[in-house]
């Protein structure tokens, strides 16, 4: 190991072990997890040595081998997928295999399809005898599902759904394991029943052959192209003209079309929103906290490796970590990084007592919680893929290098921005969400718990007299609320305004947008702030981790009211002297922060392997990993044909030849 | 531009489709091919160059840069006659390919911590160059890996048993004829990186590998052949070189902005998306005020990185004359603002193209739209000639020089000047912003006064708490170093001022009052929309009210419904070609979809319409299971 890394491990102020066992929620769960990471890392069929060399049809193949080779692996072992270990076999493979979307494919007939329907696609698609995809997103329109323009049209006579793509526009595009893989898919249409159109449903449509994985009449299908990442998926394209399905084939556990064309409806819509809810929310700890976790690995170790320029004269050249400003940089995405994690497991509860209540055909809790779901969906997402381009850009030019890790992660957390509901939209539904239960708060009706603070908000002055004082969590809680709540008021009576001076319900909230939407980002940073704060509280049992754990999330809370300044200063909340004590405070916390770094990222415990980074392995041997893995590069091992071609009569002066 | 767009020696596949093999064997045959024509059409005017070059390469990097933009300047500028006589006609007919190589594995800006040495030896009078630890390997010179035979190296000066520090030495690295690496040599590329595919970035590694004397750069320094060695005259002359290269890049942050913002703007027209009104037809997301919110401010950003790269650019020229005479009095100021607008301006074009993508969601993404490619190919600008935030603090280090020489009664000048009237204001036992200006939002001037405040006052705080941190601690660069988050802030500070003065300035040079009005609208939006993400700084002290802050607020959403209508033909005056562009989703014809369409059936997955992993993984598995 690196001395310079080394030395870092030496002054720890806790214990490393027992942050990792609890991050993961018990030791056993540690042992769980080491012993999957382990059994897939030895495999050489999952290695991710060459990914970073490999062209697109190469990570394509390679996703698909792993896939296969996966429910061979997964036999062997034991695991299932609906285990506890499943999710470990994702974080080991780093989501780099195929058949994602086929998950989604039986989750979303399992969930939306009759009993019968399960019956005859599940067993199908989990010896996979067919390959599903999900197929919504079309060409023009993607989080506006009522947008859609793929038709479904039942024909009586055949008792059969003819679906179309009418126009380039509704074309499918963007859902993985289509583009090569899927031999079927589920696809959202709108339903037309004698001229009438009932709306956006579902269908299974088989895509491609059974036999020779040949298109079947009337499909157009493939790949759309190289993306910015997710190269070893095949997201695809898909046209229908005039394919037929039966009508069975339209997933009918809520409404169905029955022979005569009659449609029936029952169960709640609402359901359907809870499909995306789950996905939004699982997504949050696989996609975005993982990566911004890996992230901060890399950077922080790479940062006490690398040593550039003095602080002080005569000595060595100072490790990069100890500059305040790398410092500044890294450290409130490590506070990040932790906050998520636990907001993560907030938001598991609240879904898990709100799916507990739907069992007894409750759905109160559902708006709460489709709410939440958005609104952290796109403060996370946002927030973590600003997080890792941060990292990415402290690590200067070997950042840059593919053979640093930092590049894929980037590109990949950025795409979370967008899938499952672009984070503007989502916002503004946390914000309807929100307005609806001021209003109701301000007229007396009850509304959620976790809301009921936007009816106390009124001016106030922030308690705290010297920097001290800011790194009382209740000061600092209290103040993100007042802000929340002064954001959340003012926004609605904004609108109240516009509407009382004529302007039309939807033009005013076009009009009010922007603020409505930085309303919902500050309730979800207000919650974030608080729950972390409260599970500092209840970790009194131990001690070492408490300490450091509360100066992470002091440092969380300061840094945001640091570079929010003007949302606290706004209305007096917090005068400028006060903000002086919090930015006082706040670069404080760097150096303490600082001196644990490497083992708070250690705590997060990713095998090399996993982090597939020259910069970031445990090891600190940078740089003669880089210049390893540099000569394996394709470019150094294959001559290129430039050489002769071009350079040599170009060097030779040639050049009129060419 | 016509001549290199239609010339059919130029064509080649999407690169999207290619590996990183095959882009740099295109650059390399398009490059050939540039310096042939160049030729042949008699081009030599480096304006003219930079021009073909930009097309033919569509402003992408491109293995040759190093040797036409670093190694062939570095002769004219530091080699000796003789030298140039050696080296430079060779190199003019590319019989010399040249890279130049600085940065090593372990160190980047900070120049004086490189290892590379050259030991002079006086009984052969040869250098003998060593790479002596793994950090020391050049690492990431561009056209080094498989282009070039021959570097610039700098490397630490040994002579008479004496560290003379960085020099510059012509190093053979290549055998001519063969292209093989000579003995002592290793050389290769350095892997796959975000973007600059094209680019054979390379390592360079020297193993007492000796080269005669005569090929260290001697213009300026000089090692006799007893090895006796002789200063420079002046060290500063570097600052010219620095200063243009930096100014190079305000340039190209306002571009590959303005880029980026053509496709998106563009394609926003395009798009429809949801409702705004129950029953009517779904609006354009331009539409949207989140959309205006996102894009509108960038396109003011791009205007406005446009005019400060000219500004710089001009500068530079003038002051150039002077400073070949020898007055070199305007270099430290210039050096030390295009230090911190290269920073300012690289940052936030680096966070605006991303936004850009952001706001064409799920197709942005896609590398049909052309913005991936902007984005990887701008970032490293954050990084390369001077890492962003080391050149925000030599910005501030001027900036707080400057303070204390107010300090002390001597008068300061140029974009700094503001500092004299701090020590005026002393008197008053109050914050100096705090009630030097009533704003009035509608008056660019007005606002100018309003961001010279708030630099004042943030160096001003940025220097108290540095001698704060003086008056507790022995050591200067300790004290300087847990300053430096508050030192950063006053940079940007001073840099947002100097924008925000240099646009409004602008206005009143435009005569057309229809492109005047514009732009004073972008040039409100430019600077309100600045004091609505910094809040904080203006409310602190007292610079702007709460009222005002709503007021601002207010005037930037009505500022988006006004620049709305010409939104797309403020993004079409950038004059983007569309194969500049390289963007499905920002045509100028805006056919978005049937093009995406078009471009995806090209993907080298859909080569065969089965691929081949369904005969090897998928039918196996499916007959097993």
């Amino acid at each position: 190991v690196n001395p310079d890394l080394a030395s870092e491990r030496q002054t720890a102020s806790f214990s490393v072990e027992s942050l990792t066992a609890w991050l993961d929620g018990g030791a056993e769960r540690t042992r769980m997890r080491r012993a999957v990471v382990e059994a897939i890392e030895h495999d050489p069929t999952f290695s991710r040595e060459n990914q970073y060399f490999q062209s697109q049809n190469e990570r394509y193949e390679a996703a698909v081998r792993k896939a296969v080779y996966l429910q061979k692996k997964m036999h062997e072992m034991g695991w299932t997928e609906d285990g506890p270990e499943y999710k470990y076999i994702y974080r080991a493979l780093a989501g780099d295999v195929a058949f994602l979307l086929h998950r989604i494919f039986m989750r979303s007939i399992s969930m939306l399809g009759s009993d019968k329907q399960i019956a005859k696609w599940i067993p199908l698609a989990s010896q996979y005898q067919i390959i599903g995809s999900y197929a919504q997103t079309e060409l023009g329109h993607g989080t506006y599902l009522q947008g859609l323009e793929t038709t479904a049209v039942f024909d009586t006579a055949a008792q059969e759904f003819i679906l179309n793509t009418p126009k380039i526009s509704a074309m499918k595009w963007w859902p993985g394991d289509m583009g090569r893989s899927a031999t079927h898919t589920v696809v959202f249409a709108q339903l037309y029943i004698h001229g009438k159109c009932y709306g956006i449903h579902p269908f299974i449509v088989q895509i491609r052959s059974l036999q020779d994985h040949s298109l079947c009449p009337g499909i157009t299908a493939g790949d759309i192209g190289p993306k910015m990442s997710f190269e070893h998926a095949d997201n695809g394209f898909l046209m229908l003209q005039n394919v037929r399905i039966p009508r069975e084939n339209m997933l009918n556990k809520f409404c169905e079309v029955q022979p005569d064309g009659n449609y029936v409806r029952w169960g709640s819509q609402k359901i359907n929103y809870f499909t995306m809810t789950t996905v939004r929310i699982s997504l949050i700890s696989d996609e975005v906290v993982v990566p911004v976790m890996k992230a901060c690995t890399i950077a922080i170790r790479y940062s006490v490796v690398r040593r550039q320029s003095k602080l002080k004269p005569g000595e060595q050249e100072a490790k990069i970590l100890d500059y305040q400003t790398q410092q500044e940089k890294l450290l409130p995405q490590l506070a990040a990084a932790y906050a998520f994690h636990f907001i993560n497991d907030y938001l598991q509860e609240l879904f898990n007592r709100a799916y507990e209540e739907i069992q007894t055909k409750n759905f109160d809790t559902l708006p709460e919680l489709h709410a939440f779901s958005s609104g952290f969906k796109a403060m996370v997402t946002q927030y973590c893929t600003s997080a890792v381009e941060i990292c990415l850009r402290a690590c200067g030019g070997h950042g840059y290098s593919l053979l640093s890790g930092l590049p894929s992660l980037y590109t990949k957390i950025f795409a979370s921005c967008i899938y499952e509901g672009e984070n503007t939209i989502l916002l503004l539904q946390t914000a309807r969400f929100l307005i609806k239960c001021f209003m109701a708060a301000s007229t007396g009706q009850p509304v959620p718990p976790s809301v009921t603070y936007l009816a106390a908000g009124k001016p106030g002055k922030c308690p705290a007299q010297n920097k001290l004082h800011f790194l009382n969590p209740d000061i600092y809680t209290e103040a993100y609320q007042h802000a929340a709540a002064r954001l959340v008021s003012s926004a609605a009576a904004e609108l109240q305004n516009l509407i009382q001076s004529g302007v039309k319900k939807h033009d005013a909230w076009n009009q009010c947008a922007v603020q409505l939407a930085q309303a919902a980002k500050a309730h979800c940073h207000y919650i974030t702030v608080k729950n972390f704060a409260e599970t500092v509280e209840k970790l009194k049992t131990q001690a070492g981790i408490q300490k450091i754990m509360k100066h992470l999330c002091d440092l969380f809370a300061l840094h945001g009211i640091f570079s929010n300044g003007g949302i606290f200063l706004h209305d007096g909340y917090i005068s400028g002297a006060q903000m002086d004590m919090v930015t006082a405070s706040y670069l404080d916390l760097l150096p303490v922060i600082r001196k644990d770094a490497v083992p708070l990222v250690d705590a997060f415990d990713f095998t090399d392997k996993s982090l597939n980074s020259a910069l970031g392995s445990y090891d600190g041997q940078v740089y003669q990993r880089l210049y390893e893995w540099a000569q394996k590069s394709p470019t150094n091992k294959q001559m290129s044909p430039a050489y002769e071609r071009y350079l040599k009569p170009l060097l030779q002066n040639k050049l009129s030849k060419l | 531009e016509a001549l290199v767009v239609n010339d059919p020696d130029f064509q080649h596949e999407d690169l999207n489709f290619l590996s990183r093999s095959q882009r740099y064997e295109q650059a390399i045959r398009k490059s050939s091919l540039m310096v042939m024509k160049l030729r042949e059409y008699g081009i030599a005017d480096p304006e003219e160059i930079y021009w073909f070059k930009s097309f033919v390469h569509r402003g992408r990097p491109e293995p040759l840069d190093l040797h036409l933009g670093m190694f062939l300047p570095t002769l004219l500028t530091q080699a000796t006659p003789e030298q140039q006589d050696r080296f430079f006609m060779p190199a003019w007919n590319l019989e010399i390919i040249g890279t130049y190589a600085q940065t090593e594995m372990g160190h980047g800006t900070h120049l004086r911590g490189l290892e590379t040495t050259a030991t002079y030896d006086p009984a052969t009078q040869e250098f003998i160059l060593n790479s002596p630890t793994v950090t020391s390997i050049k690492w990431w010179p561009g056209g080094l890996g498989k282009t070039s035979n021959h570097a610039i190296v700098l490397a630490q000066l040994y002579t008479q048993g004496q560290c003379k520090g960085l020099h510059a030495f012509i190093v053979p690295i290549r055998q001519l004829g063969t292209h093989q690496p000579l003995p002592g040599i290793t050389v290769g590329d350095i892997g796959p990186k975000f973007g600059y595919d094209e680019m054979d970035n390379g390592y360079l590694k020297m193993d007492n590998f000796r080269i005669p004397r005569e090929n260290m750069l001697m213009k300026y320094a000089q090692v006799e052949p007893d090895g006796t060695y002789v200063k420079p005259v002046s060290d500063k002359l570097t600052y010219g070189t620095m200063v243009f290269i930096r100014s190079l890049i305000v340039g190209d942050s306002a571009r590959s902005l303005a880029r980026a913002c053509t496709i998106a703007i563009r394609y926003s027209a395009v798009r429809h998306q949801s409702e705004l009104k129950p029953g009517e037809p779904e609006p354009q997301i331009l539409d949207y005020q989140t959309q205006q919110y996102k894009l509108f401010p960038l396109l003011a950003t791009a205007y406005a990185f446009h005019f400060v790269g000219a500004y710089i650019k001009n500068t530079y020229q003038r002051i150039s004359t002077d400073i070949s005479e020898g007055d070199l009095s305007e270099l430290p100021e210039l050096h030390a603002l295009t230090a911190g607008l290269k920073a300012f301006t690289s940052w936030t074009a680096n966070a605006g193209i991303e936004e850009c993508r952001m706001a064409c969601g799920g197709h942005g993404y896609s590398r049909c739209s052309g913005i991936p490619d902007i984005y990887v190919t701008f970032t490293p600008s954050c990084t390369y000639e001077g890492e962003n935030t080391v050149m925000m603090l030599q910005t501030a280090r001027f900036l707080v020089k400057s303070y204390t020489q107010v300090n002390s009664g001597q008068q300061v000048t140029g974009m700094v000047s503001y500092l004299n009237d701090l020590s005026r204001q002393r008197i008053q036992p109050q914050h100096v912003a705090a009630r030097t200006v009533t704003v009035r939002i509608n008056d660019p001037v007005s606002l100018v006064e309003a961001y010279k405040a708030r630099a004042a006052r943030l160096v001003e705080a940025a220097a108290k708490n540095l001698q704060a941190e003086l008056n507790h601690r022995k050591s200067k660069e300790d004290a300087w170093n847990r300053t430096s988050v508050d030192l950063v802030r006053a940079s940007e500070a001073h840099c947002h001022y100097v924008i925000v003065k240099l646009f409004t300035a602008k206005l009143s040079e435009i005569s057309n009052v229809a492109v005047r009005a514009v732009l004073t609208d972008l040039c409100l939006l430019y600077a309100l929309y600045g004091i609505s993400k910094n809040t904080g700084d203006f409310l602190q002290v007292g610079i702007l009210m709460d009222a005002q802050i709503t007021q601002v607020n207010q005037r930037v959403k009505e500022l988006l419904a006004i620049i709305r209508p010409n939104a797309v033909a403020l993004v079409d005056s950038f004059d983007f070609h569309d194969v500049h562009l390289g963007s499905v989703l920002g045509r100028y014809d805006g056919n978005v979809y049937e093009n995406l369409f078009e471009w995806a059936k090209k993907s080298p997955l859909n080569k065969t319409e089965v691929h081949e992993s369904f005969h090897k993984h998928l039918k196996p598995m499916q007959s097993k299971l």
